[in-house]
């Protein structure tokens, strides 16, 4: 790859794909302009990891729309879930949501925390997430597009 | 003290103060913004808007606070102390006007003292809830801090050898009925020093990394990590306000041009536009330097901090030396 | 001066008291006396401070051959006033500090003389009754430093460190004082004065290196600080506040009124090697009360660092006034006498605060402290307030006392020559680089003392102190808060002794409101609207979230990861807390690390346990004291072979010495 200087970087055109400005809906959107998250693995086999990464990097971009992934449930608007909730997990995923201040929502990111996906009815599974916490929003997919990650965080950001 | 101020004076710099304080509450979050859009733009993504963190911060305000079960009156308290300090330094420094209200107050032990307050609290807050992680970034916050105002504090002291007094208003005015000292070589050292501890105090890389997830490579994220709502908005703007003030204060000490002499309302507009400027070059030439540069490793900084201290102390030198 | 007699006499009836009355009430008895002593003696010398004049008084009644000569100047009596305060507090606090320990026969009747001779040393003005009250100020301080010693072998050994040390600090003294006696052909200090100047300069630069080792000694100047943090910690609490508070002050009176007053200034090199002593001590006391994590070991040696900084400022003070800057040094000597007031409040009252805790929990130790604030909410806030005024922030006493003592370093730069501007740089970066390690320790202090969970069952089980306790530190943390925001209030008083410390007229660049201002450099500060102004920034913040902000509380687990278990042995302990600073400045503070680990028996890949072990031991204790030590001991043990108690050896040696007398005389 060409190596391109930094301040090159700053004054060309950016790499990420333009998207159409979200269609106006009657729901207003629940955080407005800016959404952070903290992910949870709770059993993923990082499928879903690569993809979220993908989301946040330069060609789909989901920064822009005012979502950002942060470190501590505190500083969290909800939790972004991946995989499928091991028995090791749950008791660190019920601990994570309660540190996560109201409003919250929480994201099943991929078909494994949405409906167990491949995994559904392993041994080491404690439940369906759905059984232990209330979902808001799904992704479905294994793995999910980077496009499908960012059209659900655009849909709770609004942008 | 010594010189009296006419009521309309007084009144005139108390409203160029509050011209201060708004500009640098709305415009540290913007600073971080602006930030952030370089080192988008630089990774080729188009990033957030620049006022996104001011979109956060209005976010944070509509959530519930959560505090830890062993937490004590400090960690609510402090983030009022952390801004009511960052305020009460923008109000006396002289950063659009060489007349702030309270100018004869805006001593350069008195700033330096005021961000170490806001320091101190913090550091107390983030050991009040008791975890391991909050223990850890006031540990290394302190020790960074134990070092960089030290730094701070002679690298303005520099300054204060040439011009003669400790009066920041005063030492600004001097600069600039001084021009030529703006290119010596004390100011060229105080000015590294300045910027060492710039990144030191705000917590940029190489010295923190503002983004990171990984709770072992923190330092100041560490400490505010039990903050949530409100009060993580507080802690926020504070820090922002910080970045902004210690940017402008740059700005007018080293490249006081544009500043406003008078209370004149055209002279303040020009002031305001200039300092924006100033701090947008300065804060643009740091995003460039965090894109280029890579964290140090924890035990490093202090060799960069300790570099920046003598950078400070022989700008001192070479002051008395010149003089 | 009819006051200070009455004051002394009722300290010395304090003592009386403390060794006659039955048990029941001489705790009571000898507080009262004691404080009443402190209240006279502190009027005595508020009224000098407050008119300038001095009084003086001679008797040939108490001492024999030499009678006793007493001069209550504005210097000294800004001392006394000092120790007067700090004794106040001390001896109100004992009264329920003695519920347990300091009730003893010996405890109450030294505590009250060990104050009275505070409070003479200063008044004192011939050598003789100087010599007197010095050495019946070491003798007290000793025994009162070894009455937990049943409890505590570390008191014994703090012991012999501090008799040793006082000792020989005393011997110097006394050579020094006795040498300028000789020369002016008497013994009082008017004497001494008139004469100086016909002293030779070798012989009066003896007597200055022998006064100065005297009174750095018992200042705790590096290096001569060794006894300091093994003795304040070791002292009861009331009496390591005294020793800290007062004490110390005395060792840089002696500096001041000796080198600075008697002697007339003398020459530069005298100033630099103060300069220099002062650098160090606030550099190495600063560092090694980052490390400590004992907090009365952490207090004593942030009063070491303390001292260095009123070092600089007396050295800068002289140095200046040699060169031919009396009002600069005026200004110098000023800003060192005000962060020396400043120091004997705010350490006074964190040593009460210390004693308040090991009262309340049974430790001292940080790293077995922690969640005080609900447990001793009152004590957590005087604490606080001591911890906040040394770590000189704005609206706290010690705040004032560092913007002023930077000042005269920085106006001290308008000086000329190489060799002071170089000493007033040392001292200014000195000064920077001990307020950020100061702000660490203390925030140490607070932070794992006070905050988070208990990491001991004495923590948990702690309740507040008694209300005399508490009583006494508040009478140190007010003045803490009111100097903070009023500095200017003592403008006068520092003034007049620094005028007499410096033998000119008040002549200082300062001007006083109620803030500070140094007109001729145009700095300032005015505390009072500082801390207005950022109470108004606190209120309108407060009073915007409340308004704009939701307004929810939920009290939640502390977020540790989602782990399972939380407990206080995952916080961070002061050790912890301490190291990143240890390792970067492991060249000076050279810390021991001792891990251990055991492996379980089928595999080495597992530990079993893991011991560490951490130590921050004085350097300068081990490289200069211990072989000094180690040599005594070897003559010790040769001398001890010759002396193996057998009287016919004794006989045989009695012999010998005689036989050789008679051939020698023959």
């Amino acid at each position: 790859m060409r190596r391109r200087s930094v301040l090159r970087s700053v004054f060309t055109r950016a790499v990420t794909e333009e998207l159409p400005r979200p269609v106006a809906t009657r729901q207003q959107p629940r955080f407005k302009g800016s959404l952070q998250l903290r992910h949870v693995d709770v059993g993923s086999c990082n499928g879903c990891e690569l993809e979220i990464a993908s989301a946040f990097g330069p060609h789909y971009d989901a920064g822009r729309f005012g979502a950002r992934l942060v470190a501590s449930p505190r500083h969290a608007d909800g939790l972004l879930v991946t995989g499928v909730v091991t028995k090791n997990m749950a008791g660190p995923l019920q601990k994570t949501l309660e540190a996560t201040p109201e409003p919250r929502v929480v994201i099943a990111c991929g078909d494994c925390a949405v409906n167990g996906g491949i995994f559904a009815g392993a041994y080491g599974i404690e439940a369906d997430l759905d059984a232990l916490v209330d979902i808001d929003v799904t992704i479905p997919g294994c793995p999910p597009h980077p496009t499908a990650i960012t059209e659900a965080l655009r849909g709770l950001t609004g942008r | 003290m010594t010189a009296t101020v006419t009521t309309s004076g007084l009144g005139a710099s108390i409203v160029t103060s509050i011209v201060q304080l708004v500009m640098i509450v709305l415009g540290g979050p913007l600073v971080l913004g602006v930030m952030a859009k370089v080192r988008a733009r630089a990774e080729g993504r188009i990033g957030a808007p620049i006022h996104q963190p001011l979109r956060d911060l209005r976010k944070l305000l509509t959530k519930e606070s959560v505090h830890a079960e062993h937490s004590s009156a400090v960690l609510p308290i402090a983030p009022f102390v952390l801004v009511a300090t960052a305020a009460v330094a923008i109000v006396v420094s002289p950063l659009v006007t060489t007349t702030p209200v309270l100018e004869h107050s805006a001593d350069l032990f008195v700033v330096v003292f005021l961000l170490l307050m806001g320091s101190i609290v913090l550091a107390l807050a983030g050991l009040d809830a008791g975890t391991a992680f909050g223990g850890m970034g006031s540990s290394r916050a302190m020790t960074i801090g134990a070092l960089a105002e030290p730094a701070l504090l002679v690298a303005i002291l520099a300054l204060s050898v040439q011009a003669g007094t400790s009066n920041l208003p005063k030492i600004v005015a001097a600069t600039l009925a001084h021009p030529s000292w703006a290119a010596g070589p004390e100011r060229l050292l105080a000015f590294v020093a300045f910027l060492i501890v710039i990144l030191a105090e705000t917590g940029r890389i190489p010295i923190d990394n503002p983004s990171t997830h990984l709770e072992l490579t923190m330092i100041h994220e560490a400490m505010v990590l039990e903050y949530a709502g409100p009060e993580l908005a507080l802690v926020t703007l504070g820090e922002a306000m910080r970045l902004g003030f210690l940017l402008s204060l740059a700005a007018s000490l080293f490249f006081p041009w544009g500043i406003a002499t008078s209370t004149n309302p055209a002279h303040i507009v020009i002031a305001v536009v200039a300092l924006s400027a100033k701090v947008v070059v300065i804060a643009v030439a740091i995003a460039l330097l965090e894109v280029r540069t890579a964290k140090l490793r924890l035990f490093r900084v202090p060799e960069l901090l300790t570099g920046g201290f003598v950078l400070a102390v022989l700008s001192v030198v070479t002051g008395l030396v010149t003089r | 001066m009819t006051l200070l007699l009455v004051g002394l006499g009722l300290g010395l009836a304090g003592a009386i008291a403390g060794a006659i009355l039955p048990v029941r009430v001489r705790v009571l008895g000898t507080a009262v006396c004691s404080s009443g002593a402190c209240v006279m003696t502190f009027g005595a010398a508020t009224r000098v401070l407050a008119t300038g004049h001095a009084v003086t008084l001679h008797s040939a009644a108490v001492l024999p051959l030499t009678g006793i000569d007493l001069r209550l100047d504005p210097l000294g009596a800004l001392f006394i006033a000092t120790t007067a305060g700090v004794g106040l507090a001390a001896s109100c606090y004992g009264v329920g500090y003695a519920e347990h320990a300091l009730r003893s026969r010996t405890a109450t009747a030294m505590f009250p003389l060990f104050l009275t001779s505070l409070l003479l040393v200063p008044a004192t003005s011939s050598v003789a009754t100087f010599l007197v009250a010095w050495e019946l100020m070491a003798l007290t301080s000793m025994l009162l430093l070894l009455v937990e010693h049943r409890h505590r072998a570390a008191a014994r050994d703090a012991f012999q460190w501090y008799a040793s040390m006082t000792h020989i600090g005393a011997a110097a003294i006394l050579i020094g004082l006795v040498l300028l006696a000789t020369n002016a052909g008497g013994q009082t200090f008017t004497d001494i004065r008139t004469h100086a100047a016909t002293l030779s300069p070798a012989l009066r630069s003896i007597a200055f290196l022998l006064v100065l080792i005297g009174f750095a000694s018992k200042a705790g100047a590096v290096p001569l600080h060794v006894w300091l943090p093994r003795a304040h910690p070791e002292a009861p609490s009331p009496v390591s506040a005294l020793m800290s508070g007062a004490m110390v002050n005395l060792g840089i009176y002696g500096i001041i009124r000796v080198s600075g007053e008697l002697l007339g200034g003398g020459f530069l090199w005298w100033w630099l090697v103060v300069i220099a002593l002062g650098v160090l001590s606030a550099l190495y006391g600063a560092l090694h009360a980052t490390a400590s994590s004992d907090l009365k070991r952490l207090l004593a040696y942030s009063t070491v660092d303390n001292i260095g900084l009123v070092l600089i400022g007396v050295g800068a003070a002289g140095a200046l006034l040699v060169t031919g800057h009396r009002s600069l040094a005026a200004l110098a000597m000023l800003a060192a006498l005000f962060h020396l007031v400043n120091h004997s409040a705010f350490k006074g009252c964190l040593f009460l605060g210390a004693g308040a805790i090991e009262r309340a929990t049974g430790t001292r130790d940080l790293d077995r402290l922690g969640g005080l604030t609900r447990r001793l909410p009152f004590t957590t806030v005087l604490f606080a307030v001591g911890a906040f005024s040394i770590s000189a922030l704005p609206g706290f006493n010690g705040f004032a006392s560092e913007w002023l003592l930077l000042e005269s370093l920085l106006h001290g730069f308008a000086a000329h020559g190489a060799a002071t501007l170089v000493a007033l740089l040392a001292g200014v970066a000195a000064l920077a680089l001990t307020g950020g390690l100061t702000a660490a320790a203390f925030v140490k202090a607070i932070g794992i003392g006070f905050l988070g969970q208990p990491r001991s069952d004495g923590a948990a089980n702690a309740h507040e102190v008694t209300p005399s306790m508490l009583a006494g530190m508040a009478l140190l943390a007010t003045p803490c808060l009111v100097i903070g925001v009023a500095p200017g209030l003592l403008a006068t008083a520092l003034d007049r002794a620094s005028g007499v410390a410096l033998g000119t007229s008040s002549a200082t660049p300062l001007r006083a409101g109620l803030g500070l201002g140094l007109p001729g450099i145009g700095s300032a500060i005015e505390p009072m609207l500082l801390v207005a102004a950022g109470l108004a920034a606190m209120l309108f913040t407060f009073g915007v979230v409340r308004l704009v902000a939701r307004r929810s509380v939920r009290r939640a687990e502390a977020w540790g990861c989602g782990r399972e278990l939380q407990t206080a042995r995952m916080e961070y302990t002061a050790t912890s807390f301490a190291e990143p600073l240890g390792r970067v400045f492991a060249d000076v503070l050279r810390p021991d690390h001792d891990i251990e680990v055991t492996h379980v028996a089928e595999s080495r890949y597992f530990a079993q346990a893991i011991h560490y072990q951490t130590r921050a031991d004085d350097g300068i204790e081990r490289a200069v004291y211990r072989p000094v030590i180690s040599l005594v001991a070897v003559w010790g043990a040769f001398a001890s072979r010759a002396q193996n108690g057998s009287v016919h050896r004794y006989l045989a040696y009695g012999f010998v010495a005689l036989v050789i007398v008679l051939v020698a005389l023959a």
